[in-house]
């Protein structure tokens, strides 16, 4: 216990200083989002988004309740395409792709953008098969060994391999939440995709569960474009470089994670940031 | 009101007395509730041990039968037709057949309740005075055929004694387990006095003894010697319609229950299609029967009184039972779980198949063994196919003349004889509710060792 709380401090130290607000503007652009709308049926639920997130970067959405910045990530790998009667328009390109194409095959897409949820859901199966599921199914182990190389170098990346090496054939159900979480990121790390979305994914958690996934979130950006859905704006604070503050379906403000929370420029970001509204 | 809700000492004595008034009266509708629940429970619980009772007391002494243990003595006088053929008496493979076929019908023609009553006679004290007609009503009518069988199995037989048990005949068991008053006077007894005195001096002497009634499970049906009847034809005609509804109920309606809530666009016409199977459920067997029976024999031209008919009609009244259990349980898997598979770009199908059937499995096993074992216990609409028909063969296949374990016991309640075939079917019941017992166990231990593992 001792040393996961010293690993908590550490981190927050850490995080954040890695990144000055200069380099991150110079970042380049992965994905973006120009007019965007979503219609569930009558009710609007996003008016007209346009954002840029930045390559190898944490991009965190922040805002109150119902504000749209959950709805807004679905979009980002069409999930609220399997929502009836949800409705999207406006772009979202990926390098230069727009993701809305016809032409384009879902399937690829979420290939390419992996997703992990507000509360953990790993498959009802061993551990090894949750994370072997995603290389499986889209054909990227020629092999036994490659497979099990794969699956030991997500977990791995995942930070949780050594707690799991000796039971990688038991239900990984029967983790703890924060190990499931993090099970839930190898699963999706195993794909290779190049954007990982995370819907508030320490919501669930307790708060040393939520530190060493923050911390995970902080290496992973090394490798992966990463954005990430927070109702806490501590968390957003410690792992994000760029915030996006969502309001009534609105993006009210977005910009470098410092300037922000320091020198916020609309009344209703300031308002939330102060705890006023939310 | 603001009285009411002032904080004096008075005040709040007086809310205290109100509350406490009004409790009475809620711990009186909570205590009618419970034991309006309670007696509820406890009369269905009494109606199904009535059931049971009722079945078991008739049910259990059907399972013992009584025999006689004869010395029969295969006499060379009586059965004079000499040796059988041998091959190398003959040239030719057509000139022993010939012959041989004409010993057995000279086998065939012979007399053998003469044997019978020799060996009946044989057992029967010295000098006891009976006519030969009175004598061969204390044995099932199919001991000669039994006796017969002995011989062309085995013709070296001749002039030889063997013990041989045969079954009593269905009035002499009757006598004997008092199924029938004693007192009744001679007209009113199916047995003459003499055959009925001398059961109970073969009941003496040992001749007759009680024993398992095997026959009940080796036999098929029998009119002639309703002794010898036994539920094997019925119950492997059951057993055939079991496996066709299986085969043909399970695939098609999980297929059809996986389209209708995974893939199927959501419209007017699904609405309605869905509508019609939740009624389809509730349509009255027998017009299940009608259908098969116009359907499948009328039109396709099936055989009547076969296992596919009878399957058929079966598969289609269990479908709409395993439909909706498998909607359910697909309803009923978290959004997570789909959400889950989809985010790691599996298709739709995929996330179906590797993840959503998986976890709906132990439901679905579940609601079919439910269904099939709701399914064999139909008659009504097998009646309607022609299977109440009289077979006394057992079913090789699904295209022969068959009957089912319901029918049988239906046909069984019918009978003439009922002193001696109501216990047999309330035996048969014990049967059929053993099968549906045993296949209930199946469902729960299925279910809980799946559910154990996922």
């Amino acid at each position: 216990m001792d040393m996961v709380a010293g690993k908590v401090k550490m981190t927050q130290q850490s995080v954040n200083s890695a990144m000055n607000p200069t380099d991150m503007l110079e970042r380049p652009i992965r994905l973006t989002a120009k007019d965007v709308t979503v219609h569930y049926g009558q009710k609007q639920a996003l008016h007209g988004i346009s954002i840029q997130i930045p390559d190898r970067a944490v991009t965190s959405f922040i805002g109150p309740s119902g504000c749209g910045k959950s709805t807004f990530l679905r979009c980002i790998n069409r999930m609220n395409d399997t929502i009836e009667g949800a409705k999207v328009g406006g772009t979202i390109k990926l390098d230069g792709e727009d993701i809305y194409d016809p032409a384009l095959d879902v399937v690829e897409l979420r290939a390419r953008i992996g997703m992990v949820f507000q509360k953990p859901n790993p498959f009802p199966k061993s551990i090894y098969e949750n994370v072997a599921y995603g290389p499986k199914i889209h054909g990227l182990a020629r092999s036994k060994t490659d497979l099990d190389e794969i699956v030991v170098s997500s977990l791995r990346k995942a930070g949780l391999f050594e707690e799991v090496k000796d039971r990688l054939n038991e239900p990984g159900t029967g983790l703890s939440g924060g190990q499931q979480q993090r099970l839930c990121i190898a699963r999706a790390i195993a794909v290779g995709p190049e954007v990982i979305l995370m819907d508030e994914p320490c919501s669930a958690l307790d708060p040393i569960a939520t530190a060493i996934i923050e911390e995970l979130i902080d290496e992973l950006r090394e490798n992966y474009t990463i954005v990430i859905v927070t109702h806490s704006m501590q968390q957003a604070a410690r792992v994000s470089q760029k915030t996006a503050f969502f309001h009534l379906g609105n993006l009210i403000e977005e910009g470098v994670t410092e300037d922000i929370f320091t020198n916020p420029v609309s009344k209703q970001t300031q308002d939330y940031i102060m705890g006023r509204i939310g | 009101m603001t009285d009411t809700l002032s904080n004096t000492h008075s005040a709040s004595l007086e809310r205290t007395k109100l509350i406490r008034a009004g409790l009475r009266r809620r711990h009186m509708s909570e205590a009618i509730f419970r034991g309006l629940g309670l007696a509820a429970i406890i009369l269905a619980l009494g109606f199904v041990a009535l059931l049971f009772t009722d079945v078991f007391r008739k049910g259990i002494p059907a399972f013992t039968q009584s025999n006689l243990h004869l010395a029969v003595t295969f006499d060379p006088t009586v059965i004079d037709v000499g040796p059988a053929p041998a091959r190398a008496d003959f040239t030719s493979e057509a000139e022993y057949n010939a012959a041989s076929l004409k010993w057995q019908r000279d086998v065939a023609l012979l007399n053998w309740n003469t044997i019978i009553e020799q060996s009946m006679r044989a057992a029967a004290p010295a000098g006891y005075e009976i006519d030969t007609r009175a004598l061969l009503t204390i044995p099932e009518t199919d001991a000669r055929h039994r006796v017969r069988a002995m011989f062309v199995e085995n013709p070296a037989l001749l002039g030889q004694t063997v013990d041989v048990d045969v079954l009593a005949s269905a009035n002499a068991t009757n006598w004997i387990k008092g199924n029938i008053n004693r007192d009744l006077s001679d007209a009113q007894q199916q047995l003459s006095p003499q055959a009925r005195t001398l059961i109970d001096t073969f009941e003496a002497n040992g001749t007759v003894s009680n024993g398992f009634a095997w026959s009940i499970f080796t036999n098929v049906d029998s009119r002639a010697a309703p002794a010898s009847a036994g539920l094997l034809g019925a119950f492997v005609g059951t057993l055939w319609m079991m496996l066709i509804v299986v085969i043909l109920a399970v695939p098609i309606g999980v297929a059809a229950a996986v389209y209708l809530e995974e893939f199927a666009p959501k419209s007017r016409l699904t609405d309605f299609i869905e509508v019609n199977i939740n009624n389809l459920a509730a349509v009255p067997s027998i017009v299940f029967g009608l259908l098969g029976a116009a359907a499948f024999i009328n039109y396709m031209h099936l055989p009547i009184s076969a296992p596919i008919v009878g399957g058929l009609v079966l598969t289609l009244m269990t479908l709409p039972t395993i439909i909706i259990a498998t909607r359910g349980a697909l309803l009923g898997v978290s959004p997570a779980l789909r959400q889950a598979a989809l985010g790691m770009g599996a298709s739709k199908t995929q996330m179906v198949f590797h993840h959503v059937l998986p976890v709906t499995f132990p439901s679905i096993l579940t609601a079919t063994i439910l269904g099939v074992a709701h399914a064999l216990g139909e008659t009504a609409p097998l009646l309607l196919i022609g299977m109440k028909a009289f077979v006394a063969s057992v079913p090789t296949t699904p295209f022969d003349q068959a009957t089912a374990l319901p029918v049988q016991i239906y046909l069984w309640q019918g009978n003439e004889n009922r002193n001696f075939f109501e216990p047999r079917t309330a035996a048969a019941i014990m049967v059929l509710l053993a099968v549906m017992i045993l296949l209930n166990g199946v469902a729960i231990y299925l279910r809980s060792r799946l559910e154990k593992r996922a």
